[in-house]
């Protein structure tokens, strides 16, 4: 037996007779279960559970478990070896899964089942650490006996990286989604039915077109549908234009646009929404000016359309423009002064040379702006009014009076193929043509000067937007200093006591204020997810650039798949899968983190492979040559080179998961509420200066945290600056 | 010079392999090969047509589509790079640049588990053998290409592989430097008696390094031979093209004298007597390197009417192309001295050896 499979098969030990076999109603670490453990039949490990002539259908576990003993003895290629370890571990797993699944809280699931056999009354609850822990082990001897066939070269630690990846995207990803999809099909009594499915997804609420004819509002789908292609379009143009005057304009003051882009990052996306009210609400300091001035009656103009519209122009704008400034430095300077010595002038050589060869950007900023803005649920909740879009119908189906888990599932498939389609047109579309636009090869030459006739008026929209953003980002810090806006502006703490308030006792610091406990609870699960989310970016985007192996391309997709999903969809599936054995996570902090993890999960991947890209690939081959394994070379020597990537990844995720509304909303509990849902009942309740004090916190310490990293990342230099590639040749 | 450091020079065998990326692209097609013990083999050839697939498939770092490969005579088609006992400078040297000089040369031997003062005493020895004592605390990123591209080499040296692998390895140098480096390591193989495979495309630095070559063209071997072998006797036109450029041209062979294997050439009015290598009489290839030919004045004896087209003055030596009834033709001569110059008429010889006739397909 190798040292692989005795690591795995004492894991597998470890959760068969010592760990809890079902999950802990008080968590694990409160060790409430050391009371009554190991014989209390809600705490027992399975081994004692048998013993105790409970759950016997625990007991061929244990067979499995106990198949690679029969490894021991015989020499390393045997390939009896791989057969032994591949049956007990599919088997083991499919075993696992299948009792999971079939037998939950009322005994049988299936009455057919129940009719069969007799459970006497036995029922079961979902898995806990010991469950977890087997599942481990069996997972790892499938893949290591795969390897043993020889696959990818027979790479234990390559093929177990695949299988592991594989399952947690096929458990946190594709199961709640295809178990959505499911539920879609069902009535509320949980009979399948597609004439019921049929109705549903073509009710008139969905994709009436009353507001064309008559005076009656269009349906949430058109709704979204027409936002989403506006917002995509107008920050894809207020994104290059902004991109333009940063990098061709020659102002030196330029480089101070380039901050814009960390703003959508450390902004909950409805902190904007509420600076708008702030701002055009009915009681907002434009709109009472206005009215004042010429007399008019205040009106609710911005709750609707033109107030989401706006608010996500403003949210993601310094998206398009992250993008596009990429895309504009890019264009290849040499290009340019070909077209200018041909006889082009400035006007000629833009619209001919540099716009086109911007065009995969373009495309690709739109598309982004398209996904955020379907996807968007803190601006809509805030300013909606009575323009329904598919996230807050989704969120009123679950939540509301109505609880019609079918109409959430049908609202989120509608929802799902709108960003699918769009993910797919970007992927389809686009494909690598991104990345071609630099050859990596010294590009000498300045670039081109802007046309006069584009310069001017990029400067003007310039200025303009970006007044407007500082007035709003100003409006959010100024509003949680002020007693009521728009009533009584005097300057008060009051706000920031409330929310933070902080006594010295006897007993040491008693948090006060009324922040405090969801403030802690979201620093600690963002805290835990992202070194987590990191983790699994980072080997997921080596076996993409590094390993290659049958089915690479599905792989892909599977795991760039969430980056699609928006996270209303993403919070329904989880609550519909996560809610009964044998995952049941609904209410823990646990099912936070993992939306965390799968949410944020692309952007480890994509900046993961961005920078290993960069990494030449001799170096994994020199490290292979010169005597060291796949796991060695990955640890030695890629991960201490992609440190700043690493550091990225997990300020990335942290922020991220600190600012994230759209999932968490359903997924929060009152033991584990987040800042950001709170903040949203705060709102709810009309209580702004609260909602805006904690916000701007919110801002600030992630605005410390990113600048902290950058400082950090700035000086751990290593001795990537001159990488071997970069010898003169 | 310091012994520590041991050759474990083994034999590389290859026995028909191929090599076939995504189905359909034959990278090396039924290639077989045989290195013996200590000998330095360069594969030659431009690119694309192999031979770094070749040396990686030595690696392991690709795997044989099919046939079998040995080292030592042990089959290890399948046994993948880190459990071979091969090592190899790569093109770009890839040194980790996060590590220092020192901790690079100790890397395989520590992946490979040898004791702290092994470790120690081997790096600095393979330091020693580069000339690189004292470097060892400085990064790769502070050292000129030349020493980055000797930290490769001791690197590689320490582990006392069984087979020593070059990719292209004085690519990235520049051209004063790339003489000096060659010479160090041809000097290093052969005290050590080490077994190296060398992969390049530059035919001179082949030619000066090599026990032997072998030249690839479309992921076959085109020809393999000692150095002289390939410059005097090449097998085909694509290598006597290949290395050294050379003049083919059309002639006619009168007879062949049985006695000798000799065959009467003519070409014009010129006539030579070489080496028929399996040519019949009739139409055959002759290549002649522009080092050998002659120019004369004009109507000289047996020498064939031609103008001087172009006419180069390349500080030691000339360059000409001449203008004759069977074609152009590129000649050099050292001789600076006398110039024929572009558009007047002269005479052109063959030297006596040279002039080689390409084999009868």
């Amino acid at each position: 037996m190798n040292r692989t499979i005795a690591l795995w098969f004492v894991v597998g030990l470890a959760g068969f007779t010592l760990f809890p076999w079902y999950v802990l109603e008080d968590g694990f670490f409160s060790f409430e279960w050391l009371d009554g453990y190991p014989y209390d039949s809600d705490y027992a490990p399975a081994l004692f559970l048998i013993a105790q002539s409970e759950k016997l259908w625990l007991a061929p576990l244990a067979l499995f478990l106990a198949l690679p003993l029969l490894s021991i003895g015989r020499v390393k290629n045997d390939p009896a070896i791989s057969k032994i370890l591949i049956i007990a571990g599919a088997g083991g797993l499919i075993y696992l899964l299948a009792q999971g699944f079939a037998i939950g809280i009322r005994g049988f699931n299936s009455e057919l089942l129940a009719a069969l056999i007799d459970l006497d009354g036995q029922r079961q609850f979902g898995f806990g650490y010991g469950a977890m822990l087997l599942s481990a082990a069996f997972l790892f001897f499938l893949t290591t006996g795969v390897a043993a066939r020889g696959v990818v070269n027979g790479d234990v630690f390559v093929v177990g990286a695949i299988g592991f990846v594989i399952a947690i995207v096929s458990m946190f990803i594709l199961f709640p989604v295809l178990n959505m999809l499911s539920s879609a099909l069902q009535t509320n009594d949980g009979v399948y039915s597609i004439r019921v499915f049929i109705e549903k997804f073509f009710d008139d609420k969905i994709w009436g077109l009353g507001c064309l004819s008559e005076n009656r509002s269009c349906g949430v789908a058109w709704n979204s549908l027409s936002l989403a292609v506006l917002v995509g379009a107008l920050t894809t143009l207020l994104g290059l234009v902004f991109a333009l005057v940063a990098t061709r304009s020659g102002l030196r003051q330029a480089h101070l646009l380039r901050p814009l882009t960390v703003l959508p990052i450390i902004t909950p996306p409805f902190v904007i929404g509420l600076a708008i009210i702030l701002l055009f609400g009915l009681s907002g300091a434009v709109t009472q000016f206005v009215a004042d001035l010429f007399g008019l009656q205040p009106t609710r103009w911005v709750y609707g359309m033109p107030g989401i519209l706006i608010a996500q122009m403003l949210s993601f704008t310094p998206i398009a423009f992250l993008v596009l400034i990429g895309v504009v430095e890019g264009v290849s300077p040499s290009m340019e002064e070909a077209s200018q010595t041909l006889r082009a002038s400035r006007w000629q050589t833009f619209i001919n040379v540099s716009l086109p060869l911007m065009r995969p950007g373009l495309a690709n900023a739109f598309l982004l702006g398209f996904i955020e803005s379907m996807a968007d649920f803190g601006n809509p909740l805030v300013l909606g009014g009575n323009f329904d879009v598919l996230s807050t119908e989704i969120f009123f189906a679950i939540v509301g009076a109505q609880n019609d888990q079918g109409k959430a599932a049908v609202l989120a498939i509608v929802l799902l193929i709108f960003t699918l389609s769009a993910f797919y047109a970007q992927r389809r579309w686009l494909g690598k043509k991104s990345y071609t636009t630099q050859t990596g090869k010294g590009d000498g030459g300045m670039p081109a000067e802007l046309p006069k006739r584009v310069l001017f008026p990029s400067y003007c929209l310039v200025a303009i937007w970006g007044s407007f953003t500082l007035v709003v980002y100003g409006m959010i810090v100024y509003g949680g200093f002020v007693e009521v806006w728009g009533l009584n502006h005097t300057i008060t703490l009051k706000h920031y006591i409330t929310a933070f308030d902080v006594a010295m006792t006897d007993n040491g610091i008693h948090w006060r204020g009324s922040a405090w406990d969801s403030f802690w609870t979201t620093l600690r699960i963002a805290g835990t997810a992202a070194p987590l989310t990191a983790a699994i970016g980072l080997v997921t985007a080596y076996l993409l650039v590094r390993q290659n192996f049958a089915g690479k391309n599905a792989f892909e997709f599977g795991t760039m798949l969430s980056f699609a999903i928006p996270g209303t969809v993403i919070g329904v599936a989880y609550i519909l899968a996560f809610n009964v054995p044998p995952l049941e996570l609904t209410g823990t902090g646990v099912i936070l983190i993992l939306s965390f993890i799968f949410r944020n999960m692309p952007v480890g991947v994509r900046a993961g492979i961005a920078s290993m890209s960069q990494l030449d690939k001799s170096l994994d081959e020199a490290s292979l040559t010169l005597g060291a394994n796949t796991w060695r070379t990955f640890k030695s020597v890629i991960l201490p080179l992609m440190r700043p990537a690493i550091l990225a990844a997990l300020v990335f995720s942290f922020v991220r998961a600190m600012t994230a509304i759209s999932a968490v909303i359903f997924l929060v509990s009152a033991e584990h509420n987040m800042a950001t849902s709170y903040i949203i009942g705060r709102v709810e309740n009309n209580d702004y200066g609260i909602a805006i004090a904690y916000s701007t916190a919110l801002i600030v310490v992630m605005l410390t945290v990113v600048t902290l990293t950058q400082l950090l990342v700035g000086k751990a230099k290593t001795g990537r600056k001159t990488s071997p590639t970069d010898m003169p040749s | 010079m310091n012994t520590s450091i041991k050759s474990k020079a083994a034999s590389v065998r290859f026995d028909s392999v191929s090599k076939i990326y995504g189905g359909d692209v034959t990278a090396v097609d039924n290639v077989s090969i045989q290195v013996e013990a200590g000998e330095l083999v360069t594969l030659l050839g431009p690119s694309g047509c192999g031979k770094t697939t070749t040396l990686r498939m030595i690696a392991g770092l690709e795997m044989a589509s099919s046939g079998q490969i040995f080292i030592d005579n042990t089959d290890v088609t399948i046994l993948p790079a880190t459990e071979r006992d091969v090592s190899m400078v790569f093109q770009s040297y890839a040194l980790f640049p996060h590590m220092s000089v020192a901790e690079n040369v100790a890397y395989g031997l520590k992946v490979s588990k040898v004791n702290k003062k092994d470790i120690k005493e081997k790096t600095e020895t393979g330091l020693a053998l580069v000339g690189l004592e004292g470097y060892g605390t400085r990064l790769p990123s502070e050292l000129s290409g030349g020493q980055q591209q000797r930290v490769a080499v001791a690197r590689a040296l320490v582990l006392e592989p069984q087979v020593l692998l070059f990719d292209e390895p004085l690519s990235n140098l520049d051209a004063k430097l790339r003489r000096q480096v060659r010479d160090e390591i041809r000097e290093l193989q052969t005290t050590l008696g080490l077994t190296v495979v060398y992969v390049t495309h530059d035919q001179e630095e082949a030619l000066a390094v090599s026990d032997r070559i072998i030249v690839m063209r479309n992921a076959a071997i085109a020809q393999s031979g000692t150095p002289r072998e390939l410059y005097e006797a090449p097998a085909d036109e694509f290598v006597a093209d290949f290395i050294g450029e050379a003049n083919l041209m059309d002639v006619t062979i009168t007879d062949i004298d049985v006695s000798n294997g000799f065959a009467n050439v003519r070409l014009g009015t010129l006539s030579l007597t070489l080496d028929a290598r399996g040519n019949n009489a009739g139409a055959a290839k002759l290549a002649v390197r522009p080092n050998r030919i002659q120019l004369v004045a004009p109507d000289t004896p047996n020498s064939l009417k031609a103008g001087v087209s172009k006419c180069t003055y390349v500080g030691n030596h000339m360059e000409y192309v001449v203008e004759t009834e069977f074609g152009d033709w590129f000649a050099t001569t050292d001789n600076v001295d006398t110039v024929f110059e572009a558009g007047k008429s002269v005479g052109v010889q063959f030297n006596e050896r040279g002039p080689v006739l390409i084999p009868h397909p």
